[in-house]
């Protein structure tokens, strides 16, 4: 395997054939103002130190790799280790991201945050910041992923942030996203997009899948050190954008004989419209700022998705996965949203860690994959935990009343 | 790093289409360019070329016809609803394309295709080009394709005889204005201030500095767009710039009176009120810095 770790992207942010910058003309020279203040603090040892502290100190880094015994015993198979990333601060990996981004908005003089959610974690994350760094806080929210993320949009307002409403199309993640590079393109002076995944014009991919390389970092010495010197055989890990198994996956690239695999959400079914696989239903295509598979129809039109977990709902995906998965080096899958509950719950009885639907299908995975694979290792980022989902889980679940 | 303003001149753009030949006919009739925006297929497909028509009429020199996308993230809820009328009346590529074939057996107005990357992306740079031309579409402008990755598509469009149209804007240094004016045919767009599209009552004072600047980078006519809505705003604009791009005031009209005959009506008297604006004397020529 070449160096594909460290090189890429190149200078225009490409990914090989994906990734690039294509953005509103107005946002070119604020995102290569962004660009060069993080390649400024990329080898900054004050920066790093101090983002190594906040993660230490705030939002409880490093997470545990824990070996789910149980869950491995009943599968029979496979040993399956989580990599706890839902016992950090707000309960999701998007906090380490969210602490980095702060750091650079307030090395940059801005005083006011944006951003995009659509599971929510995101905006809890970013108010949470905004909070800590006294920011102003503005989050953009489908309203469809506001009515079946309450908990979620009354956490962001408790931590002080103002969560708008964004009535368009699907009305979740991709609406939020461009009501966000709305507000921006007009408020880029005072402003720090808080881009919440590996997605949107470069240097956002880069700068995102830098600060969620601790996940993979970390789960890389944890094993190292449980085993004995091996590496785990696979990574699993579901891709909504794909900053947490970009995260999990990047510090492994260049160890060969460790596969990966991100699961994508496979909703209710494969026709077009009912799913968020964009790697089994889309082409390569240009929304929101990135080259990458799209779910798009006959004309380049984006298509409808549909998951059960909003943090999946997304019609395209961060591009060094769209290039990871052309190289082959990574393999992409989907699990469907009964998949995904049915894993919840399984996790949920055999361990005693009730997981966000997002992670839960990456937990769906393991369960299928397990079985076939005695003496392998897994690695499954448990990205998220479930508490935001306890209302689906609940609408689902109706025998437990 | 600050780059002499006036240092960069890229080639001039040889260019006798349509689009060359009304800034040409302005110039001599004593008046700035008129380009008026509205969507493909809003209110529905088969009204549009009605639509130019009364634009026409009304005075209006050049078309930006608007295609259609699902997530237009450049643009305000105005124009943001227009495309979703348009989508929901059909309206696909394809479908702009045959709009532009029929409205050429009556107007030879220029028409420059305006639309995101994706859908032009999806049909095919060098499908696109060649079917752009064949109907008679003067030019395009893609607004969320920047010029580094344009390369492609600039070059078949060229082929085909087509302008590309790129915007230069408040943000863009002096020196990468020169390199999107070098990029352009017909005319080099300046957005009038931050933002997306949409009406707005003052235009910024950011505008006359970007014409000044756009100006020293390029040969080509300089129009500005964004937030143009109202007579005085032509006055204000014409003596910078060789076109004044409006949108969203027709965009509105469209929305407010789609179910009204006297539509072309309205639409021809708002049109024929802004060229009035535009009226601009080449005395007045040492305004502009030449």
């Amino acid at each position: 395997m070449p160096e594909i770790a460290s090189s890429v992207p190149d200078e225009l942010g490409r990914f090989g054939d994906f990734g690039g910058r294509y953005a509103p003309e107005i946002l070119v020279t604020p995102l290569e103002d962004l660009d060069a203040t993080y390649r400024a603090v990329r080898d900054d040892a004050g920066f790093q130190a101090e983002l190594a502290t906040l993660f230490r100190q705030y939002s409880g880094r490093p997470t545990p790799l824990f070996h789910a015994r149980r869950l491995s015993e009943h599968l029979g198979g496979a040993s399956i280790y989580l990599k706890r990333e839902d016992l950090l601060h707000t309960g999701a990996h998007k906090i380490n991201n969210c602490l980095g981004q702060a750091l650079l908005a307030r090395r940059m003089g801005k005083r006011r945050v944006i951003a995009e959610t659509g599971a929510g974690q995101h905006g809890v994350a970013t108010a949470t910041v905004c909070a800590l760094f006294d920011l102003d806080c503005v989050v953009y929210m489908g309203s469809e992923d506001i009515r079946r993320q309450e908990l979620n949009v009354f956490r962001m307002r408790l931590l002080g942030a103002d969560v708008v409403s964004v009535e368009a199309g699907s009305c979740t993640l991709k609406e939020a996203i461009s009501e966000a590079m709305r507000d921006w393109a007009g408020s880029f002076e005072t402003t720090h997009y808080m881009l919440g995944s590996a997605l949107g014009p470069h240097p956002y991919p880069l700068i995102v899948r830098d600060f969620q390389r601790v996940i993979g970092v970390e789960a890389r010495e944890q094993f190292l050190a449980a085993s004995g010197g091996s590496l785990p055989d696979l990574l699993i890990a579901c891709v909504g954008g794909g900053s947490n198994s970009i995260g999990l996956f990047h510090p492994f690239l260049q160890d060969g004989d460790v596969a990966m695999v991100g699961v994508e959400a496979g909703g209710r079914g494969p026709g077009l419209g009912d799913h968020a696989a964009r790697f089994s239903g889309g082409l390569p295509g240009v929304l929101q700022g990135t080259k990458s598979y799209i779910l798009q129809d006959e004309d380049g039109q984006i298509a409808l998705t549909h998951s059960v977990s909003a943090g999946l709902d997304y019609a395209s995906v961060g591009p060094e996965h769209a290039w990871l998965r052309d190289l082959g080096r990574a393999r992409y899958t989907s699990c469907t949203d009964t998949d995904a509950l049915d894993a919840a719950s399984v996790l949920s009885r055999y361990e005693g860690i009730i997981p966000a639907l997002e992670s839960a299908h990456a937990v769906a995975e393991a369960i299928r994959r397990a079985p076939q694979a005695p003496g392998k290792t897994f690695v499954v980022n448990l990205s998220g935990r479930g508490d935001k989902d306890i209302g689906i889980l609940r609408e689902n679940m109706p025998e437990l009343g | 790093m600050r780059v002499a303003e006036s240092s960069v001149t890229p080639s001039p753009q040889l260019n006798s289409g349509r689009i060359a030949q009304a800034f040409t006919r302005c110039d001599l009739e004593g008046s700035r360019a008129l380009i008026a925006f509205l969507t493909a297929g809003d209110p529905s497909p088969d009204r549009t070329v009605s639509l130019i028509g009364a634009l026409e009429r009304g005075g209006s020199d050049i078309i930006e016809l608007g295609v259609p996308f699902s997530d237009p993230i450049a643009d305000g809820p105005v124009i943001q609803r227009a495309s979703e009328r348009a989508l929901r009346s059909g309206t696909t590529v394809r479908k702009v394309l045959r709009i532009v074939e029929e409205l050429r057996r009556t107007s030879q107005i220029p028409v420059v295709a305006f639309s995101y990357l994706n859908p032009v992306l999806r049909y095919g740079f060098e499908r696109f080009a060649a079917d752009a031309a064949s109907v008679g579409v003067d030019g395009a402008l893609l607004t969320d394709l920047n010029i580094e990755e344009a390369a492609g598509y600039v070059s078949e469009m060229n082929a085909s005889g087509l302008d590309c149209v790129f915007l230069v804007t408040q943000t863009t240094p002096q020196e990468r204005i020169a390199r999107i004016a070098g990029h352009c045919g017909g005319f080099v767009y300046a957005v009038s201030r931050a933002g997306v599209t949409g009406v707005r009552s003052s235009i910024a004072s950011d505008a006359v500095p970007l014409l000044r600047r756009t100006r020293r980078a390029t040969s080509l006519p300089v129009a500005i767009g964004f937030g143009l809505s109202q007579r005085r705003h032509m006055e204000e604009v014409a003596p910078f710039a060789e076109g004044a791009v409006v949108g969203s005031a027709f965009v509105r009209l469209i929305e407010e009176h789609s179910r009204d005959e006297s539509l072309e009506a309205r639409l021809e008297a708002l049109a024929r009120e802004f060229k009035r604006g535009l009226d601009w004397s080449p005395a007045s020529d040492a305004a502009v810095g030449r």
